[in-house]
């Protein structure tokens, strides 16, 4: 139940029947663009609003509760005022190189979106390498902060950008190497395959304590690949004011400040489709009525009741845990974390061969 | 001493140096590093203060002794209650005059309270410094306890003007007792949480450990006095050392470490917090009956010079009054905790990285306007 896969294919088929093959691509691709930066925006305003209230509920206060009931239109009037602010021209900054980069970042975390399944064919583009792709296109993120830091001719953001690429590219290795962990397990890239291959379990269950100790990795890592939580260095308030997004006004600053949120929903995303089954139903094995029940809540909701637990645990690393120093950020990914997902990695592979997994 | 404030090679091209400041979130206020960075790692710092100078000290010496409240008290406005009392006392001492010992109690539970509203507030700014921005709330959360009872009994939050010379501007509210021992209560069950969230996490732990360490050797030559230095193992509390007000009636520790880092200067404070407390229970229940405000004609010191020190929540004030026998100061020079605890930054933050200069300088607890008077 519940396949969006006729529905997809309907609408493609309108367009297949009415226009020519180019148009119809086109339209398709113009349709899907404005379907996914709907979305994006959307998403990234309510992930704004929830981490503001999340936030304030750790901090016994209230939160946004003045525009709109329970303040939820608090993020859309934020938004109009970024956009109706000045974007201020710095003197001697790179121009081009400024004006491009919140570009960078805010793509790199659209093209992300793309390829994630929120549901049984809910899914833009259904790649055979996703895993791949995802890693390489959000690790394309720090690009833009980079040029971002160096483009603002301010000493900070020069600081916090260099921090910033440090961290990222650290972390990639470990973000990278606990999905391979599951890419072993699952025998597959595609993002549809490995969500199949979780019918019978989550991969976090059924992996033993090897996929629980790459799914707390992956948390880490996925942090910290953020720019988030207690690594939040690269823009560190109390030590670089704001890091590379200083001298960034308006609606350029808008965009970092969305593509931090939009990344964190990747992440946790992408944790869970492969850690958490992705849109898959909570299945307990021979509790055939519970199953059912499960069965009959839609995949989407799942899919988003999965992710928001995700994003809810960063947002709760973020307001309790103080910052991490820059050479203890490193330290902790490459004296703990990378070896141990090594050996990790090994042990998995032994499991699969075994065929010791459920 | 041999070595100077800092070393600088001016010809050195390969400085990168940031100005921390005057605008900057952790400086909390208006003062100025110049930081010379060398990656990450901090080379030497410059303090430039003086951004928030307001001459307060030249200011006093047209002013009557009464008035001088209204200058000390924006002086260190997190210890207001004790700068004024360090005024009051100079000048009675100057007059050979006693208080009655209701005042001297009440002027001592106003000290201790605002000793653990300022360190409130310290271990909420700490905390932001850090990276740990849930601090903030919960520290104010428990000073707004505080400052209700200062609101209700003296009018005002934040600078009170209240213990003058002489006696206090008025007795106590009817309430004041009752909410001070609930407060007591309260706060003993809300410290544990304190530690909760910040003492005991891994990350705090690892960002402040080892981390600025200052000997006991520099904590005497910079004289850095209060919190600072006793985590240095200084023992300067004045409370212990030249007891004034109703502290000879009152048992507590002075708190010292000799560790001299980062951590141990934060738990000097926290532990301070516990014992303000024990001074407050004791005190609060036995406040004895008489004067509020002794009778006298005029408030004037004679002829002399008279100095008198106390212990504020950042450490040593010293009052230096200079008197020709007007009803005016002839010269008047506050000896300033923040001072002296501001210039021990450069020795004790060199060599460290931009995080920890961040962490140390929150550690030392500066209050700015202190610094520049």
């Amino acid at each position: 139940m519940y396949d969006f896969s006729p529905f997809i294919d309907s609408i493609n088929s309108f367009f297949t029947s009415n226009f020519s093959p180019f148009w119809a691509s086109v339209l398709l691709m113009l349709l899907l663009g404005i379907a996914i930066l709907a979305f994006y925006a959307v998403l990234g305003l309510y992930l704004v609003y929830a981490e503001r209230k999340i936030c304030a509920r750790m901090q016994n206060r209230i939160g946004p509760n003045r525009v709109g009931p329970l303040g939820l239109f608090q993020t859309i009037a934020d938004l109009i005022k970024l956009l109706l602010k000045e974007l201020i021209y710095i003197r001697n900054a790179d121009g081009f190189l400024f004006n491009i980069a919140p570009f960078i970042v805010i793509v790199a975390s659209i093209m992300a979106i793309g390829s994630i399944p929120f549901a049984k064919g809910l899914q833009a583009i259904d790649l055979n390498i996703g895993v791949l792709y995802i890693l390489a296109i959000s690790s394309m993120g720090v690009i833009g902060v980079l040029i971002a830091g160096w483009a603002s001719n301010s000493k900070y953001s020069v600081i916090g950008a260099m921090r910033s690429g440090a961290q990222v590219i650290s972390y990639e290795l470990s973000v990278g190497l606990s999905l391979l962990c599951m890419i072993v397990f699952a025998g597959s890239m595609q993002l549809s395959d490995i969500i199949t291959s979780q019918q019978d379990g989550w991969w976090l269950l059924k992996g033993h304590i090897p996929a629980f100790i790459a799914f707390v990795i992956y948390l880490i890592a996925g942090t910290a690949e953020t720019n988030r939580g207690p690594f939040d260095l690269a823009e560190a308030e109390s030590e670089l004011t704001a890091g590379f997004h200083t001298e960034y006004s308006g609606i350029k600053f808008a965009f970092f400040f969305l593509a931090e949120y939009m990344n964190m929903f990747i992440i946790a995303a992408v944790a869970t489709t492969i850690f958490l089954g992705g849109w898959l139903p909570f299945h307990i094995y021979n509790f055939t009525a519970f199953n059912n029940v499960m069965d009959y809540i839609p995949p989407v909701f799942w899919f988003f009741g999965k992710t928001a637990f995700i994003i809810y645990v960063m947002m709760w690393f973020k307001w309790t845990f103080p910052r991490l120093r820059i050479d203890q950020l490193l330290a902790l990914e490459w004296k703990y974390l990378l070896p141990l997902n090594l050996l990790n990695l090994v042990l998995i592979s032994f499991l699969t061969l075994m065929k010791w997994h459920f | 001493m041999e070595e100077t404030l800092v070393d600088i090679d001016f010809k050195e091209k390969e400085e990168y140096i940031i100005n921390m400041g005057p605008q900057h979130p952790s400086t909390h206020g208006v003062l100025r590093f110049e930081t010379c960075l060398q990656g990450e790692k901090v080379k030497y710092i410059i303090p430039h203060c003086g951004y928030i100078h307001r001459g307060i000290e030249k200011m006093s010496e047209s002013l009557t002794y009464p008035q001088l409240l209204h200058l000390t008290d924006r002086m260190d406005y997190l210890s207001a209650h004790i700068n004024n009392e360090a005024v009051a006392l100079c000048v009675e001492n100057a007059m050979e005059v006693e208080v009655s010992d209701r005042v001297k109690y009440i002027r001592t539970i106003l000290a201790e309270l605002s000793r653990i509203a300022s360190h409130q507030l310290w271990w909420s700014a700490f905390g932001m410094d850090l990276g740990a921005l849930t601090t903030f709330f919960y520290g104010l959360r428990d000073r707004e306890k505080i400052l209700d009872i200062f609101e209700e009994t003296t009018g005002s939050r934040l600078i009170q003007s209240f213990i003058t010379p002489g006696g206090l501007m008025a007795d106590i509210h009817p309430n004041f007792q009752r909410r001070v021992k609930e407060f007591i209560t309260y706060f003993r069950k809300k410290l544990p949480e304190y530690d909760q969230l910040l003492t005991g996490n891994v990350i705090f732990r690892e960002r402040t450990l080892g981390i600025g360490y200052m000997s006991k050797e520099d904590a005497i030559d910079y004289a850095v006095t209060g919190p600072s230095g006793r985590g240095s193992g200084f023992h300067c509390d004045v409370r212990k050392l030249a007891p004034y007000s109703a502290y000879p009636f009152v048992q507590f520790n002075e708190i010292t470490y000799t560790e001299g880092d980062t951590y141990h200067r934060y738990l000097v404070r926290m532990k301070e917090m516990w014992e303000s407390l024990n001074i407050l229970e004791q005190l609060v229940d036995n406040i004895p009956q008489g004067e509020i405000m002794l009778n006298l004609k005029a408030i004037k010191a004679p002829k002399g010079e008279y100095y008198q020190r106390v212990e504020t929540a950042r450490g040593e004030l010293g009052v230096y009054i200079v008197s020709d026998g007007a009803p005016t100061p002839a010269r008047i020079k506050y000896r300033s905790p923040n001072f002296s605890n501001l210039f021990i930054l450069n020795k004790v933050s060199a060599n460290h990285k931009i995080a920890d200069l961040v962490a140390i300088s929150g550690s030392l607890d500066l209050v700015i306007p202190d610094i520049d008077r």
